[in-house]
């Protein structure tokens, strides 16, 4: 359609700018809309097409796998009563499935991490990005990447065992059981520090040298400079970095399933211990239930919420970058 | 246009001001036996000027000859450069703004720079006016007023009055160029820098910007660095010649001033071969 409407005077043009029905090299003019033969693009589009088919197939596929036995599950237990009963207590003989107690203690998790890891991993991201000279750059850089290359297993040890046992308990003397939601959530802050302060970093790096030497020629100092020009014009890379670091820490499972605790119970306060919905998933998981059975089933529903839980916040987040954006 | 500069000899107008004698009378700035390093490498080498007030002093001279790295110097924009370095003395009002105690920050406000490609922050305009005063605390009445009248002295009130929240990065090229003038003069400086500023603009955009650097010359020193001779011819009433000098031991290119003079000094009786043969279009 459209080569059809422009063809014409996209070929008077040619004959014009060449100055005769041949090139300069003396072949005759090829028309503008004979597609030369590009087998190499053929292959390599074939190529992401495959792999973008790939995650969305996978996507697909866990949805449905999630689906099917939720569906199940919500045959037998009303939604209202599961999003809004305060007792889980699946395996109990009179068995009640309110998510709320799982809930809390996710809350609880996330919320501690992300007060631990969003100004330590952003506050990471402008010395780099704005102060570091490339000295400090070299010494810091490695000791974020050997921080996001521990095993969520040595965090989740070191959680329970030095964080939550020696400091809490011995040294100061917190009135604490075994595990609490503080100690999980305080370890897995720092788990995710890598994560926000290096995609941070990246954004606030690409801002143009040009605003910051404009700025600094208006007389504002290198805080200024950071804070009101660079940090702004890299938010949605840092809003995006933020939200990563919330994914991770409502998805994170080991550190919870070894440091917050095993009892579902509703989470008053950080002391306390709770059962997050990967802990209980991981714990279910591990258990002896048959496929097929209310309790299996349990494990999918508590799964769909999370990932309802992970779409909401990126949902949010598109919303709110889309909002308060300055493109470059 | 009030500049009919275009057709007559452009120097005459520095001629009629009577304001531009051979010598600086009023100087604000003074360049004393300057060399600028990057790292090892001089960029620029024994450089002596002086900036008079209510003068506008072109610096030409051929590609990499330091002309901007001079003009970062005057503020002390090169401190964000690693490596780079100034030896020698940059005084203001008798002050060497590299003195012990001296603050850059305090340099860089009472000296202004606007770049030679515009770089509005992803702002609303009212904001990027606003940035300077609210960065260094200047007291002022109304904010509101302030930002009238620098974007009214840069001439782009009144295309922008009625779209203040709108984002600075929706105007044209020469009004963004014209925005960062105002930014810069927001802050009230003495002294403004300017590093090609019209580089990336069409002629008329260029057009207005020199007759806003004509009316802001009533009130400021202003350095302008610019490749188009024309434009040096048009605006400036004191003009530099630089080159680029290589050392015939190492072959490093060292830029240092030729001949500085007045404009019809320069333009129309240059004393040094190098600066008639740039002038004349023979080399560069
Ligand atoms: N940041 C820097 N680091 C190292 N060397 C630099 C830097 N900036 C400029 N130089 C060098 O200093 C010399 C002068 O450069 P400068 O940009 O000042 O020239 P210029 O006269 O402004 O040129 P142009 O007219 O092309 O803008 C050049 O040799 C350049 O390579
Ligand atoms: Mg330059």
């Amino acid at each position: 359609m459209l080569a059809d409407t422009t063809a014409p005077g996209t070929e008077a043009s040619t004959t014009a700018s060449t100055g005769g029905p041949t090139t300069s090299s003396g072949r005759p003019p090829r028309s503008l809309f004979a597609g030369r033969p590009r087998p190499g693009e053929a292959v390599i589009r074939l190529v992401l097409r495959l792999a973008a088919g790939v995650a969305i197939v996978t996507t697909i596929g866990i949805l449905i796998a999630l689906l099917i036995p939720a569906i199940g599950f919500f045959r037998e237990v009303p939604v209202v009563d599961f999003l809004f009963g305060d007792r889980w207590a699946p395996r109990f003989a009179d068995a009640s499935f309110g998510v709320i107690p799982l809930v809390t203690a996710t809350a609880w998790t996330t919320a501690i991490a992300l007060l631990v890891a969003v100004p330590l991993g952003l506050g990471a991201a402008i010395l780099l990005s704005e102060y570091a000279r490339p000295g400090l750059r070299k010494v810091l850089k490695p000791i974020l990447e050997v921080l996001a290359g521990v095993p969520t297993v040595v965090y989740g040890f070191f959680a329970l065992q030095f964080i939550q046992a020696t400091v809490f308990r011995e040294w100061l003397q917190l009135d604490t059981g075994a595990f609490s939601v503080l100690a999980a959530g305080l370890v897995m802050g720092i788990m995710i520090i890598p994560t926000i302060a290096s995609i941070s970093e990246d954004a606030m790096s690409a801002v143009p040298m040009s605003l910051r030497q404009g700025s600094a020629a208006l007389g504002a100092n290198r805080m200024q400079t950071s804070l009101r020009v660079v940090f702004p014009a890299a938010l949605s890379g840092v809003m995006a970095a933020v939200v990563l670091g919330i994914s991770r820490a409502v998805g994170e499972t080991m550190i919870v399933a070894i440091a917050a605790g095993n009892q579902a119970r509703i989470v008053t306060g950080p002391l306390e211990q709770g059962q997050t919905m990967t802990g209980f998933i991981a714990s279910a998981a591990l258990g002896d239930s048959r496929v097929g059975s209310l309790e299996y089933d349990t494990l999918y529903a508590v799964g769909l919420l999370l990932f309802a839980i992970t779409l909401l916040v990126n949902f949010i987040s598109i919303r709110l970058v889309r909002r308060f954006r300055q493109a470059y | 246009m009030s500049s009919s500069a275009d057709s007559a000899p452009m120097h005459l107008r520095a001629t009629q001001s009577g304001a531009v004698g051979p010598v600086v009378t009023r100087p604000v700035m003074r360049v004393e036996g300057v060399d600028v390093y990057y790292g090892d490498f001089r960029a620029v080498t024994d450089v002596n000027l002086e900036f008079g007030l209510n003068e506008i002093t072109a610096l030409i001279g051929p590609s990499g000859c330091g002309k901007s790295t001079l003009l970062r110097s005057l503020n002390r924009m090169n401190d964000l450069i690693d490596g780079a370095r100034v030896e020698g003395e940059i005084l203001f009002h008798g002050e060497n703004i590299y003195g012990k105690g001296v603050d850059p920050i305090e340099v860089r406000r009472r000296i202004g720079m606007v770049f030679q490609k515009p770089n509005p922050f992803p702002k609303s305009i009212y904001d990027n006016i606003a940035y300077g005063p609210r960065v260094t605390g200047m007291r002022v009445d109304s904010m509101d007023d302030l930002v009238e009248e620098s974007l009214t002295r840069a001439a782009l009130w009144d295309e922008v009055k009625d779209k203040l929240k709108q984002s600075a990065l929706g105007l044209s090229g020469g009004q963004q160029q014209r925005l960062c003038i105002a930014r810069a003069i927001s802050v009230r400086p003495d002294v403004i820098l300017m590093d090609e500023p019209c580089a990336s603009l069409d002629p008329i955009a260029t057009m207005r910007i020199e007759d806003l650097m004509q009316e802001l010359r009533e009130q400021y020193t202003i350095v302008i660095v610019t490749h188009n001779m024309q434009q040096a011819a048009r605006v400036a009433d004191r003009t530099a010649f630089f080159t680029a000098q290589v050392s015939e031991g190492t072959g490093a290119r060292t830029g240092v001033l030729v001949e500085y003079g007045t404009t019809a000094q320069i333009f129309e009786d240059p004393q040094d071969q190098r600066t008639e043969d740039y002038i004349s279009g023979r080399f560069g």
